[in-house]
């Protein structure tokens, strides 16, 4: 299975606008004024390598971080966050901002990646919904959903250190679904509101097409 | 169709982390073709991997390494692979285990006329599809560790309760179960196990040994 394969959660969104924060004082663990949405949003149409070098610099050492703590050695965690931002390039068109951060998004690939490179393991996605022509516009959907997610990483960040220090065990790879704790403590309903209403709309685009069809 | 029986959150962020074993995998992945509700689960614990990922540690790129991503990204572009969509009652995911729809599967006689079929995955789990004709029970049987058991087709019932299409049971040590399958359609499922099932009585048990369930 190739890197980046089978992401089907994440698909092009046309028209999809720069997703600029505006937000006073500055998050936890981001970049503020930092609109990695919108510079994806550039790679994808311009195939802007401004765009890309930032987002590289931004997400390369945190993927090779990421796979290091997961028990990549250095040399392979560099590789393999140099396969992810080449995915990062080659499947821009299938980020969907109304599903996923940017943040979000490079994760799954880079989880992909590391199944494929360290476990050697087949790993199937689940069917795709993102077949078929660009589907309209909503920038208002994708803003919130990425200010949703801004606001699950100062929870985060929030949390008391061990329950934290659960969760990343849990992303590590240290535990077992059998060993991991049902509450994250984490404020996830609306992010899984807004998947939800995203995932509606693109089945009913769906039937849409199906019955044009017939 | 409603789906009254979803996925836990544990095995869902287990999922969005990657850890799951093959055969586990495959049975939620092919639940979430099924059921947006816990597509949406997922997607919002992938978004806890994409916080963390974010805040996590950095670890520095080699020098040279923006200036490779550079000339890499000028090479050409893979081929994409055209997404599969299921055309019969297997999800895509399990179409691609299969290699096909119900046609192609080769399934083995268990007794009773119950079918199996092992598909091929990875060590620490087996992933298999049941057939249970209209009717019939499954023997009696607990399990070391826990089972998911995916509705494709037909329906089947147990003391947990009625587990239609895109049901997803999931039974643990603890449960001794016989599942038996609704009049009408044969039901067909798809199952992941840690360990191999025990079956009670002697019959089941030798026949355990040579069919591998």
């Amino acid at each position: 299975m190739t890197e980046g394969e089978g992401l089907p959660c994440f698909r092009a969104m046309a028209g999809m606008v720069g997703l600029r924060r505006k937000r006073e004082g500055s998050l936890p663990g981001t970049e503020d004024e930092t609109d990695w949405a919108g510079l994806l949003q550039r790679v994808r149409d311009q195939r802007d390598r401004v765009a890309y070098a930032a987002l590289f610099r931004h997400f390369a050492p945190r993927v090779k971080g990421f796979l290091m703590r997961s028990g990549a050695g250095a040399a392979l965690a560099e590789e393999c966050a140099q396969d992810v931002m080449a995915t990062l390039w080659q499947k821009a068109h299938l980020f969907d901002p109304a599903r996923a951060s940017v943040a979000t998004w490079v994760f799954t690939i880079a989880r992909n990646r590391q199944i494929d490179a360290l476990r050697r393991a087949r790993r199937v996605e689940p069917e795709a919904l993102d077949w078929g022509p660009a589907p309209e516009p909503e920038p208002a959907e994708a803003l919130a959903l990425q200010e949703e997610t801004a606001l699950l990483g100062q929870a985060l960040a929030a949390l008391p250190g061990p329950q934290r220090r659960l969760i990343e065990r849990a992303f590590y790879g240290d535990l077992s679904h059998s060993e991991i704790a049902a509450e994250t403590g984490l404020p996830l309903g609306t992010i899984k509101s807004r998947i939800r209403l995203a995932l509606e709309k693109l089945r009913r685009q769906m039937t849409g097409r199906d019955d044009e069809r017939t | 169709m409603t789906i009254r029986h979803h996925l836990s959150d544990p095995l869902l962020v287990a999922y969005a982390a990657g850890t799951l074993s093959e055969a586990f995998n495959l049975v939620v992945a092919t639940h979430l073709s099924l059921c947006d509700e816990c597509r949406a689960r997922a997607g919002a614990f992938e978004a806890v991997g994409g916080a963390l990922l974010d805040a996590g540690n950095e670890t520095a790129m080699d020098a040279q390494a923006l200036d490779r991503a550079l000339a890499r990204i000028d090479g050409p572009v893979p081929a994409a692979k055209p997404e599969a969509r299921a055309a019969g009652i297997f999800p895509a995911p399990l179409a691609g285990y299969v290699g096909g729809d119900l046609a192609a599967v080769r399934w083995q006689r268990v007794g009773g006329g119950v079918r199996q079929a092992i598909l091929p995955t990875g060590k620490g789990a087996m992933a298999r599809l049941v057939f249970i004709p209209a009717g019939k029970a499954v023997p009696d049987h607990g399990h070391q560790g826990i089972e998911l058991t995916l509705v494709l087709q037909g329906a089947f019932a147990d003391a947990a309760g009625r587990y239609d299409r895109g049901d997803v049971e999931i039974s643990d040590d603890a449960v001794v179960h016989t599942p038996t399958a609704l009049a009408g359609l044969d039901c067909i499922c798809l199952t992941a196990a840690e360990a191999p099932l025990r079956f009670r009585g002697l019959i089941p048990r030798v026949a355990q040994r040579w069919l591998r369930i």
